[in-house]
């Protein structure tokens, strides 16, 4: 066990715990979240991506000891406190772009993360970035129409 | 010592907290409404067994069905709110339940809103009906001067809310045939593009999944899996282990083996130490299949004639041309996204489990009968979990996180499977071959067609209360065996050709094949489409008539007419550049639900194929949600993509060797195509299962699309790379 401090969404939090346990579950467990999600524990599928210092990593793997003093942004941390949704989540809405949504988290975020980095990233450069997160309903088509569009907002 | 209620009054502050999966939940406990009872049954000729009226004044709709990502939930509140005049906001949605909801059996067969949705909209019209006349007797208002609005019936410058009109009672007749259906008449909320209420809890990520679920004091648990389907477990050494972080218990029933541990990374770990501490008696060796169709050909079948019409000899001896070809398909995965999950707890002599289950009263019965409890001692509630396809792992991990429960009382136990388990021990959608030979005339016109099939089951659901067709069913101590034959039905679903035909001959060979296997979106629709619309194709190019004019040629069904006219106005201007092609593949699904024809422009650079844009159109006659229905074909189409490019599961002696991402590739991203759906909507008829329609014909159009962009006529999935 050991004392691990870490910011997520905005909040500081000190977890006495593991420092091998990978980041999902203490998102998950400790923390109570819902957006992360276990998609295959092996860093391919994208369903437990997670906004860290800016860039989307998967959480499934990377043990929490390496987010240390570290800030963690989570699904739950898109919206403004106000319940306002980001942009990308909006456009998600618009377009309905889910079916189960299992994939929604990963896919929500690494868009985030590619946008922040570049606003003006065409559908290549989307399409290349969130080759990682896999959507089994077939859902990717209106995926890609919903980032596009929230490029624009 | 606590009592059924108390265990409602629990999870019901759980849900609550959990916040949850209203307005659109699946929550009972949450909502103020009747008790469970377990062993209970529901009338469904009751109107209150699908519409009721809550407390607090809101109305609660209630299904049989399970939301599955399909947008089932939005469709059926839909019907609901055109009876009922009243927006989503007043109305709440009560998921399959036993004891609380009507048995409608499995939601599969894209039938739900052919069944429960109707249910619901008559029930919901009769609600109206009985509102509007209890308002005139009490209030002496002429009827027709009433209306019902926004929850209330209003009228003569009153209104009157529906919970004062019943005065707080239950309208506990039995449905009638109303005079009018709003949905027939008025469409205000029916056949409009409704956003889905719970795509906003998913963007949020509030709690909606079963994996979401969290209840104070929950153990977690993993299963240690055998080596191999038949490998039996010898012995343990569980010396030492104790003392792992968070250890909590053992348990072993035959050579079924659970580890529980108080954090669910800990479980994770446990199962990784306790799998080099067992031994198991190796089973039997798995049968390889070097050659896919020579494999599946050469397994011991059973054979039936299932059609025969016509005179084959007559129609081959005046053919001009006679043409043959074999197809054939893989095992193919479910694979959700999300490793199926479930909770469970044994309390007071009542087990109580959340499932992502298709059908949580089958799925009680045969729990009940593993367990060896009564049926009324068991509860089962369905959550929504990853989309599923069909018949996924879902109704295992209910039965061994019910199994595991059984031996833990008083503590909710949540298991969820890991990567390598969801994609090594789900059932499959079964690999077939598929034989076709035809004769056609000098004018083009097919004389005579015989098809020949080879096929496992594509269904082992637990739905005989047997619990062979539950994964530990056969590894707990007192072996229930493996599951027989599944359904015959599944192989042959599609396989009649819709086109005309003078002779028809339909032979199926069902065999027992190495793998687990069940029901997979579409069933054997997918490879019996796929076959006979490619064989269209090369039929077709035989009696030098294009693709489209050939299959109209063959079609008198005027909505198949014009779902191909539409398909062909839709994809006028695309002109295919050197490397690409345009191919077409249609089927009205199961030969009796909706239309649907797809097209895809496919382009093949150094062998590889990839779908640019596929089109479809989809006649589901009356259609609820045009974007719901689009949305399920849309994904249809891409999945079904996936499928004929990419997938296929594989074996070694032993046991799948496809365990993950990489071992079992799919589509992704960088080669996912944009797709375009159409709906031809018909309000005057009755709605029809959609939710499969797309899978057969977009296999088809893909790989026909390949032969027109290279001239190779793609016979034996998946594509992959072409040489």
């Amino acid at each position: 066990m050991k004392s691990i401090s870490l910011t997520v969404n905005g909040t500081s939090q000190t977890l006495e715990l593991d420092p091998g346990t990978p980041l999902l579950y203490v998102l998950r467990e400790e923390l109570e979240l819902n957006g992360p999600k276990f998609g295959c524990g092996l860093q391919q599928c994208g369903a437990c991506m997670v906004i860290l210092d800016g860039k989307a990593t998967p959480s499934c793997v990377l043990p929490v000891a390496a987010a240390e003093g570290k800030e963690v942004v989570t699904l739950e941390g898109l919206a403004k406190e106000d319940g306002t949704l980001h942009p990308v989540q909006q456009a998600f809405l618009d377009e309905q772009a889910a079916q189960c949504g299992y994939c929604l988290n990963g896919m929500v975020m690494h868009a985030v993360s590619v946008l922040d980095e570049n606003p003006a990233a065409g559908e290549e450069e989307i399409r290349e970035a969130l080759d990682i997160n896999i959507c089994r309903c077939g859902t990717h088509s209106r995926i890609l129409k919903a980032i596009l569009k929230a490029r624009k907002s | 010592m606590s009592t059924r209620r108390t265990f409602i009054k629990q999870a019901g502050s759980i849900t609550v907290g959990f916040s949850l999966l209203g307005p659109l939940a699946c929550t009972t406990e949450a909502q103020n409404s009747a008790p469970i009872i377990p062993g209970g049954q529901v009338d469904e000729n009751k109107i209150d067994a699908w519409i009721k009226l809550l407390d607090d004044g809101s109305i609660q709709v209630i299904t049989g069905k399970m939301e599955l990502g399909q947008g089932l939930s939005t469709a059926i509140l839909q019907v609901a709110a055109e009876e009922l005049n009243t927006p989503f906001e007043k109305l709440s949605l009560q998921l399959a339940e036993t004891g609380v909801t009507p048995d409608e059996g499995i939601t599969a067969g894209s039938r739900s809103m052919e069944t429960s949705a109707m249910s619901v909209r008559q029930a919901s019209a009769c609600l109206r009906e009985i509102l509007l006349e209890k308002t005139a007797e009490k209030y002496a208002n002429e009827i027709a001067s009433l209306q019902v609005e926004n929850g209330q019936v209003s009228g003569a410058g009153n209104t009157y809310s529906f919970k004062e009109i019943l005065d707080g009672e239950q309208v506990e007749k039995s449905v009638f045939e109303p005079t009018e259906y709003y949905g027939k008449t008025r469409r205000k909320f029916v056949g409009q593009p409704l956003k889905r209420p719970d795509l906003e809890k998913m963007v949020r990520g509030e709690a909606f999944y079963v994996q979401d679920l969290r209840f104070p004091n929950m153990v977690h648990a993993r299963v240690v899996r055998p080596p191999s389907y038949t490998a039996s477990l010898k012995s343990i050494d569980d010396s030492g282990l104790a003392d792992s972080p968070g250890y909590v218990k053992l348990v072993r029933s035959g050579s079924f083996l659970a580890v529980l541990a108080e954090k669910e990374s800990q479980a994770v770990g446990l199962q990784r130490s306790v799998k080099g501490k067992v031994t198991w008696d190796t089973g039997q060796e798995l049968k390889q299949a070097d050659d896919l169709a020579s494999f599946v050909k050469s397994l011991p079948s059973d054979t039936n004639v299932d059609e025969e019409t016509g005179d084959w000899a007559d129609a081959a001896s005046g053919a001009a041309i006679t043409l043959e070809a074999t197809y054939a398909k893989p095992w193919v995965m479910h694979a959700a996204n999300g490793p199926s999950c479930a909770v469970a707890i044994f309390e007071d002599d009542q087990l109580h489990i959340w499932s992502h289950s298709q059908g949580v009263y089958p799925l009680r019965e045969t729990i009940a009968n593993l367990v060896k409890l009564p049926q009324e001692k068991v509860h089962v509630k369905g959550v929504p979990g990853s989309g599923c396809y069909g018949h996924n792992a879902a109704d295992d991990v209910a039965a061994e996180a019910a199994l595991i429960a059984m031996e833990i009382p008083g503590r909710h136990v949540r298991l969820q499977w890991m990567r390598e388990e969801e994609h090594g021990w789900e059932p499959y959608g079964t690999a077939m071959v598929m034989e076709h030979r035809a004769a056609l005339d000098s004018n083009g016109k097919i004389q005579g067609w015989q098809y020949e099939l080879w096929s496992d089951a594509h269904s082992t659901r637990p739905t005989s209360g047997d619990p062979a067709n539950l994964l530990p069913g056969r590894y707990v101590e007192a072996s229930f065996g493996t599951p027989g034959q599944g359904w015959r039905g599944g192989a042959i679903r599609n396989a009649p050709p819709i086109y005309q035909t003078d002779a028809f001959t339909l032979t199926s060979h069902i065999f027992e094949g190495p793998l687990r296997v069940s029901a997979l979106r579409s069933l054997g629709a997918y490879a019996n489409v796929f076959s006979i619309e490619c064989f269209m194709d090369e039929l077709a190019e035989k009696a030098d008539v294009d693709v489209f004019t050939f299959r109209m040629n063959h079609l008198q069904d005027e909505r198949a007419i014009a779902c191909l006219e539409r398909l062909q106005e839709m994809t006028q201007e695309v002109n295919p550049a050197d490397n690409q092609g345009l191919g077409i593949g249609f089927a009205r699904y199961k030969n009796s639900a909706s239309y649907c024809a797809v097209a895809a422009l496919v382009e093949v650079t150094d062998g590889n194929p990839v779908v640019k844009q596929m089109w479809g159109v989809i006649d589901a006659g009356e259609c609820i949600n045009p974007d719901g229905l689009k949305n399920q074909t849309e994904g249809g189409m891409i999945q079904s993509a996936s499928w004929t490019l990419k997938e296929a599961v594989k074996w070694n002696d032993q046991h799948i060797t496809s365990v993950d991402w990489q071992s079992y590739p799919m589509l992704r991203f960088k080669e996912v195509s944009i797709v375009e759906v159409e709906v031809i909507d018909r309000p005057e008829l009755p709605p029809l299962g959609a939710g499969e329609a797309a899978q057969g014909p977009a296999a088809a159009a893909v790989v026909n699309g390949i032969y027109f962009a290279t001239g190779k006529r793609v016979r034996i999935l998946p594509v992959g790379r072409l040489g």
